[in-house]
């Protein structure tokens, strides 16, 4: 060998690596309906101020996420869907992680109380302090209802974003909540219900493996007939309208008939058909956030023309 | 015996340095952006201009001035 080169023994992490830890996926979900919640408020933000508190909320569930991989670490690495992410695959040591995580949350909770306002950066406090806390440490490895109460941290996001612009809690954003803390349920059992899930092996309490199939597909009509009346008032409020309405029952009676479809099968016709059912209204179930949260945001546009709203 | 000074570590230790360096100017970028923006909000530029400390003797409303 006529060359030397720096030992490669141990690894160095990337800025993807990094990145990783912040879970990007979950950040856009958060930053769509951050944004909606924003943008749907009576009072109007500037652009700048607007751009740094979405930044900021974006940055806080991403340091929630690394905090979540910090402790979670044990569980991922017994876990195939997770095994890759940077720490159980050696890439980011579990301190460095924490270390990123609480550094994150810290500036952007600071950021944000010093761009906008002390209630939106209190409710992003506890945003990450609910995720990292009592959905990771304490309620995930707990209970098969751990998504139930654990959903409440992906349902921040638009309240924090209308706490920006009025700093203030109101029926609109309580709903805004309401409506992806009760969609989460039913979105996530729809999911558990086709995915062949390693939750077991990892020791955590999963509906579908504690309680059984029959069990999670009543749970499913169940969260669904409750998020019916919350999707369905909130277009009685002052960010709703006659499109959302509209919208809304369509996409209320699409998913409902999809959590009947999946409540009246068994395990055998679930084989027959590899799952055809429950992965559909899994797909639904992205459509109807997605399409709730975009008619919210139409009719805050038809309103500055004078057309949207009662 | 030809010395590598250049290692696949060296390139991701690069990228690295870019990244933080450009994360600490977008910071910058944010800090000064909302301090324009706050400022600017403020409307009445005599507003801020009385927290400069020092003395403004401009800014002592004068006798009889409103009248």
């Amino acid at each position: 060998m006529s060359d030397i080169s720096a030992s490669d023994s141990t690894y160095e992490a990337s800025m993807g690596d990094y990145f990783a830890l912040l879970k990007p996926r979950v950040m856009s979900l958060v930053v769509f309906t951050a944004l909606v919640g924003l943008l749907v408020s009576p009072v109007p933000v500037h652009p700048f101020i607007g751009f740094v508190a979405i930044l900021c909320i974006a940055v806080g569930a991403g340091a929630s996420g690394a905090l979540n991989m910090w402790w979670d670490a044990d569980i991922d690495a017994r876990m195939k869907r997770t095994a890759g992410r940077p720490i159980p695959s050696g890439r980011v040591e579990p301190g460095e992680a924490l270390g990123i995580g609480l550094a994150l949350a810290g500036f952007s909770i600071v950021l944000l109380a010093l761009a906008t306002n002390f209630l939106a950066a209190f409710l992003l406090a506890f945003t990450i302090f609910f995720y990292a806390v009592i959905y990771s440490m304490w309620l995930k490895r707990a209970t098969p209802q751990n998504i139930v109460i654990g959903g409440a941290a992906g349902a921040f996001p638009p309240m924090i974003g209308w706490a920006v612009a009025t700093g203030s809690v109101s029926i609109e954003s309580v709903l805004m909540f309401a409506l992806i803390f009760m969609w989460t349920p039913p979105h996530f059992w729809a999911l558990a219900l086709f995915v062949k899930s390693d939750y077991g092996n990892a020791g955590v309490p999963m509906l579908t493996e504690t309680h059984g199939r029959d069990a999670t597909r009543k749970h499913v009509i169940i969260y669904t007939l409750l998020l019916v009346p919350v999707a369905l008032g909130l277009g009685f409020t002052s960010i709703g309208g006659p499109f959302y309405l509209a919208v809304a029952i369509f996409m209320n009676a699409w998913f409902l008939k999809g959590a009947f479809d999946i409540w009246r099968r068994d395990d055998a016709a679930c084989e027959a058909d590899k799952h055809r059912v429950e992965i559909k209204v899994f797909k639904v179930s992205l459509y109807y956030l997605f399409a709730h949260f975009g008619a919210l945001l139409v009719e805050a546009a038809l309103r500055l023309y004078g057309v949207g709203g009662w | 015996m030809a010395m590598r000074v250049e290692h696949e570590l060296h390139e991701r230790r690069k990228g690295r340095n870019y990244g933080l360096g450009l994360i600490l100017a977008g910071f910058i970028a944010i800090i000064f952006g909302l301090t324009v923006v706050k400022v600017l909000q403020l409307g009445d530029a005599a507003q801020f201009e009385k927290f400069d400390h020092v003395a403004r003797p401009q800014l002592i409303p004068q006798e009889g001035a409103g009248e």
